[in-house]
């Protein structure tokens, strides 16, 4: 099973969170972010600038920024995510954002979108960004001496891409990334589904997960990770109470839920955590783990989980997704 | 005595690398940057500034292929480059059109904190609707306000940057936003040669670019620029003027003006030539002899194609009454481009030739240093810092080692 950690506890130097779950066989990492600072204060550095610090300070795990899709341009989101990639060597992903809150929208001055019109924006800007990272085809710099030409205008193609609310002509500045397409990991309830390559399950039980997995796959994601709260050891408290009749956690007592999104939570010991691990492998092809203290909980699940057999070189070799074939060149 | 400040300009784009030489380092590969900006710390340079270009060069609605292109998103770039070194200033060229001021303002705070202090960013307005038409809301900036907004913007950057929730609401910049990088001073470039361009890095600039490299002109920009800093009340060293500069060495004067030649010769192919001549004909072009007289065919009526990018906007318009003059210079293709869009290198000679003339410049105040404009990778950065610094540090006008960490204390600004 693949296992992901969220990462944006770590503050402005996330390095040694990155390398402890490179060493141990994690697959990726994922930075959390908001254009809001964080509820209690102190800094919060941007997600893609600090995944591309994280891509010099690691060589085989996979490294995901959150990049909002409603307080950015899609243009500068294809290009650093693209950037992301090669600075890593093909380990980027992007785990899709879509705050919709007043208070983000407020930083672009824009406003809230309606739900129809956040899930069509969402989708918008995945399509245009898989277009504008296809939009330079893999052999399109030739350096060829005896034309002068650098590159072969045939193979850098403008994507001509028109959405709801915002059109691109491109084609990318960036050439291609080394994965052909970042990884796109984005939560179920986007209503983009068929679009990711990792959907993003959060549901307080298990049975639920069970279920959302299965439709996902059915929607067309390739893989599915089941999002995990945790509080790893005996010593810590349980947290946010368990209400009364809540336990649909198939008789794991430790599993609760708390506040939204509702993701599977689990406070306990380090024999419970394998019990759960071991049920979730028969649910998913992997989970992301958030952790309630990342310095506290990181190491207590590294030692659950073991080390495992290093991934890579890049993301998708490490997921096991194929390199995908350029849009652009199949249409020739 | 003063100190000239280095830096390199990683343009990425254009006719300036030469990609045909048999050693070119894949210039957009991450190790080709990772041994740029490693070769120039050790060489002291204050910083390593990356261009932008937000769309990919065309010529007649082509992809415009005889260049190099292909750059990344320099923010990120230059964050992957922090962690690869500890001492240099890491600049990205950001336009303050086609960005959100709280969006570009968190990323180049979020720059500055995770390098200890060397963020750099360097201002542009590029607002042509060409470019915007990769953006949200692109051509939306009437041309006259470019520096209307960049002004609101800028502004607005340094308020947040100093922390706390910043509002503005004006027809040109309109957001709510708190600081989420509290306490950062990123350092202030600024290119525009322009009226409004000058204006605007006198009142917020801590570097300006400019193309003066001329000693005399050098002499006069500079004079006009401290002129304009003490209207703002700002002190005349408070900002520091680095113009864009090529070089070419040579172990003797007559080797080094070959190899000018040679360069100069080399970033004007004759498909180039021909290239050049199609942006004022708006015609194919591509039947033409580079070496033989210009084109007997007219013209399109149209003005120039804004496309490549580059183009000055005072050769944007009366372009027949210009073809007319090129005509009279009964030159070839490729002669006539060379005369009417030289490309000369700024400095040709030794490395103590040009040490003695950049002591000249810095201890007379034309200039507090250069940013120079690499032709080849990784040709120019290693011959610069292994043959020129030494004889700049033997002269007394260069460091012979950081004294700070900070780009601003590189720099000596307050």
């Amino acid at each position: 099973m693949f296992l992901a950690v969220e990462i944006d506890g770590a503050g402005a130097k996330p390095e040694a969170a990155a390398r402890a779950a490179e060493a141990a066989g994690f697959a990726l990492v994922t930075l959390a972010d908001s254009p809001l600072p964080p509820p209690g204060g102190g800094s919060r550095v941007e997600a893609g600038v600090r995944a591309a610090f994280l891509a010099r300070r690691t060589s085989r795990i996979g490294l995901a920024p959150t990049l909002h899709v409603t307080v950015t341009e899609p243009f500068h989101l294809a290009t650093q995510l693209a950037s992301l990639d090669h600075a890593s060597l093909g380990r980027a992903g992007w785990v899709i954002g879509a705050d919709n809150s007043a208070a983000a929208l407020a930083t672009i001055g824009g406003r809230p979108l309606t739900a129809d019109g956040l899930r069509r924006e969402v989708a918008d800007v995945v399509d245009v960004a898989r277009k504008l990272w296809d939009s330079w085809e893999d052999d399109a710099v030739i350096r060829d001496t005896g034309t002068g030409r650098f590159l072969d205008a045939d193979r850098v193609h403008h994507v001509n891409y028109s959405g709801a609310r915002f059109s691109i002509t491109g084609p990318l500045i960036t050439p291609r990334p080394p994965q052909g397409q970042v990884v796109v990991l984005g939560a179920d309830t986007l209503g983009i589904t068929g679009r990711l390559d990792v959907a993003l399950v959060a549901a307080p039980a298990l049975d639920e997960i069970a279920d959302r997995a299965h439709q996902a796959r059915t929607d067309g994601a390739p893989l599915v990770f089941a999002e995990l709260d945790l509080s790893l050891g005996e010593d810590r408290p349980a947290g946010a109470e368990q209400p009364a009749g809540t336990d649909r956690s198939g008789g794991l007592d430790a599993v609760t839920s708390w506040g939204a999104p509702e993701r599977l939570r689990y406070a306990g010991g380090e024999d419970g955590l394998r019990g759960l691990l071991d049920r979730l492998g028969g649910i998913v092809d992997g989970v992301r783990v958030h952790p309630t203290e990342l310095d506290v909980d990181l190491p207590r699940l590294i030692a659950v989980t073991g080390p495992a057999p290093a991934g890579g070189p890049t993301l998708r070799e490490t997921l096991g997704l194929a390199r995908p074939v350029n849009q652009f060149a199949t249409a020739r | 005595m003063p100190h000239l400040h280095l830096g390199v300009f990683f343009t990425g784009v254009g006719p300036q690398l030469l990609w045909t030489e048999p050693d070119f380092a894949a210039h957009t590969h991450i190790d080709t940057f990772i041994a740029t900006v490693k070769t120039l710390e050790r060489g002291l340079f204050d910083a390593f500034f990356l261009g932008e270009g937000l769309r990919v060069r065309e010529n007649r609605g082509r992809v415009y292929d005889l260049d190099v292109a292909g750059r990344p998103d320099a923010i990120t770039q230059l964050a992957a480059l922090a962690a690869e070194t500890e001492r240099i200033g890491l600049v990205a060229t950001q336009n303050t059109t086609y960005n959100f001021p709280a969006d570009l303002a968190r990323r180049l705070a979020s720059l500055d904190l995770i390098s200890g202090g060397r963020a750099g960013w360097n201002i542009v307005t590029t607002d042509n609707a060409w470019t915007g038409e990769n953006f949200r809301n692109g051509g939306w900036l009437a041309h006259e306000r470019r520096y209307e907004r960049a002004g609101q913007f800028v502004e607005a950057a340094k308020a947040l940057w100093a922390g706390g929730t910043v509002e503005r609401h004006t027809d040109l910049v309109d957001f709510t936003a708190t600081s989420t990088v509290p306490g950062t001073r990123p350092v202030l470039f600024q290119a525009g040669d322009s009226d409004g361009g000058r204006d605007l890095a006198a009142r917020h600039a801590d570097v300006v670019f400019s193309a003066n490299t001329d000693y005399d002109k050098a002499v006069a920009y500079a004079a006009d620029l401290r002129k304009r800093l003490a209207s703002y009340g700002r002190s005349a060293d408070s900002l520091r003027i680095l113009p864009g500069a090529s070089v070419v060495l040579g172990d003797t004067p007559a080797e080094a003006a070959e190899k000018a030649r040679w360069i100069e010769r080399e970033q004007t192919t004759g498909p180039r030539a021909l290239a050049f001549l199609e942006q004022y004909w708006g015609k194919d072009l591509s039947g033409y002899d580079p070496d033989g007289p210009l084109p007997d065919i007219e013209p399109s009526d149209g003005e120039l194609d804004p496309s490549r990018g580059t183009i000055p906007i005072e050769f944007r318009t009366g372009k027949l009454e210009r073809i007319a003059g090129w005509r009279r210079l009964g030159l070839s293709i490729r002669e006539t481009v060379v005369k009417v869009n030289p490309r000369h290198s700024s400095f040709v000679g030794t490395p103590g030739q040009i040490a003695d003339e950049w002591a000249r410049y810095v201890t007379t105040r034309a200039v507090d240093g250069f940013n120079i404009l690499p032709q080849r990778l990784p040709g120019t950065v290693e011959d610069i810092v292994d043959k020129l610094v030494p004889e700049l540090q033997e002269r007394g006008v260069y460091r012979t080692a950081y004294e700070g960490t900070t780009l601003r204390e590189h720099l000596e600004l307050p």
